[in-house]
């Protein structure tokens, strides 16, 4: 997935400014940026939810607009992406409907630990087991490329943990990921390139190898790249 | 633990199955949903009820019946349409969604068939609840085709402005508006109250209105009249609300 030059502006607003970055075949990709940076809208663009302003997104060798992309993308959205009142269960089984090969949901929900929970309507799920819920519709089509918009937060460590489990086994499967987080160590403990965006633009681009090298942690040089944006 | 294939194989299903389960799972929530129910048949259901044993301004059975019709229309088309796709544009339904082999124009498909199985079922129990109560409508052929004809206008045109609310604005203000909207026209916009009871100087206004050009157009329809002004209101109302939703709707809050 490769996008260049990538322009939005929302009226005088301009959310991306230039952004490139490219995310390998079979690797997973972490976005790293502070509180509007521009890291959902960038997923946004790559799903075509968002024709941006100027430049270009490659996904899976095709324009982002191409219908041949039909069913092999995954999103796992940073809001719930669910009605409120369907059942985890009922979710799944529809999502899993629209395609012809899905995994099999029964024993998707026993892998994310969602058995217990599998009749519960959605807004009745805590955060983690809505995070797990939201995951699993993003997989359940078994999708070649995941983006995954904040996909631990609010889980609790055991909840984190199984899923870097989950996503390590994907990309071992071959899918390609691009996450983004605000979690440090969740993208050194999984990813194999860190694009670190600040104000629309990547910051700065490597391995966390690569980008640690001086000795610092990649929190301190995400702190370095990017700055804090105003809170009232 | 489960062991799951994980490897890539993504194939979208056939696009009517796609179609067709979308258009099942949005009927079944907001059969779920007791405030929709309200607004689909306990509404209407209460003003039949009401006109039949109370004296009452809008009318006897013979205007009733139609009217009641008119309002599920309206009812499921519009207010149903614009709170159930607010919430589901603000929690990232749509975005979700879109990203599936159902993708936007599925999804559109998909909702234009949860709303056709809601009215169905609507018109067929309130139809039925009518029938049951003493109406005795007088349809020709001709004039039970024209009735057809504007009910599909009709929906059509309410599912584009109800778009166009969800598409545009937050969704609690949706939820306020299109409630807002709804009683305002149904009072106000000879949806159930047959045009010829509003003052002579709002008719003119009144009868360019959708809800008037349904309720009027139903009204006489029962009656064996056929009225042509009610579909060319509407198509205007299609035409002008179609091409505002196209443009105005976002996928994404």
């Amino acid at each position: 997935m490769r996008v260049a030059d990538l322009v939005v502006r929302f009226g005088s607003r301009t959310v991306l400014d230039g952004l490139a970055l490219e995310a390998k075949t079979g690797a997973l990709t972490a976005v790293l940026g502070p509180n509007g940076a521009g890291k959902t809208t960038l997923i946004r663009c790559c799903t075509d939810l968002i024709r941006p302003s100027a430049g270009t997104v490659t996904v899976l060798g095709l324009p982002v607009s191409s219908r041949m992309l039909a069913g092999r993308i995954g999103l796992m959205p940073q809001s719930a992406g669910s009605w409120s009142g369907i059942r985890t269960v009922e979710l799944l089984r529809y999502l899993a409907g629209l395609y012809a090969n899905p995994l099999p949901v029964p024993a998707l929900i026993e892998r994310l630990g969602l058995t217990d929970c599998a009749k519960t309507p959605y807004r009745r799920l805590s955060g983690g087991q809505q995070q797990a819920v939201n995951l699993a519709g993003a997989l359940v089509g078994r999708p070649e490329l995941v983006f995954l918009d904040e996909p631990t937060a609010g889980m609790d460590p055991h909840a984190r943990r199984a899923t870097w489990l989950l996503l390590r086994e994907l990309r071992a499967n071959g899918v390609t990921m691009l996450l983004t987080t605000h979690a440090m160590d969740e993208a050194e403990a999984l990813a194999d390139q860190v694009f670190i965006v600040d104000r629309g633009r990547v910051a700065i681009s490597g391995t966390v190898r690569q980008l640690t090298k001086s000795g610092g942690s990649l929190e301190s040089v995400f702190l370095t790249h990017t700055r804090a944006r105003a809170t009232s | 633990m489960t062991t799951l294939d994980l490897s890539p194989a993504p194939a979208p299903a056939p696009p009517a199955r796609r179609i067709i389960r979308h258009g099942f799972i949005e009927a079944r929530l907001l059969i779920r949903n007791a405030e929709q129910l309200l607004l689909a048949l306990v509404i209407p259901l209460a003003i039949l009820i009401a006109g039949r044993f109370a004296s009452s301004s809008i009318g006897n059975l013979d205007l009733l019946g139609p009217s009641v019709l008119a309002l599920a229309v309206w009812s499921s088309a519009f207010t149903s349409v614009a709170i159930s796709t607010a919430f589901e544009r603000r929690y990232g339904v749509l975005e979700r969604l879109a990203t599936t082999p159902l993708g936007k124009s599925g999804l559109l498909a998909g909702k234009a068939l949860a709303v056709i199985m809601i009215m169905f079922g609507q018109l067929v129990i309130l139809a039925g609840a009518a029938l049951g109560l003493g109406w005795r409508p007088t349809f020709t052929p001709l004039s039970a085709g024209l009735a057809v004809i504007l009910v599909i206008l009709a929906a059509a045109t309410f599912v584009c402005l109800g778009l166009l609310l969800a598409g545009r604005l937050r969704a609690e203000t949706t939820l306020g508006l299109a409630n807002l909207i709804y009683v305002v026209l149904v009072i106000g916009g000879a949806l159930i109250i047959p045009l010829g009871r509003y003052p002579a100087a709002l008719r003119p206004v009144i009868e360019m209105l959708p809800t008037a050009a349904l309720g009027e157009g139903l009204r006489a329809a029962a009656n064996g009249q056929l009225l042509g002004w009610p579909v060319l209101v509407l198509l205007a109302w299609l035409l002008a609300a179609g091409l505002a939703a196209w443009k105005g709707f976002r996928w994404t809050s």
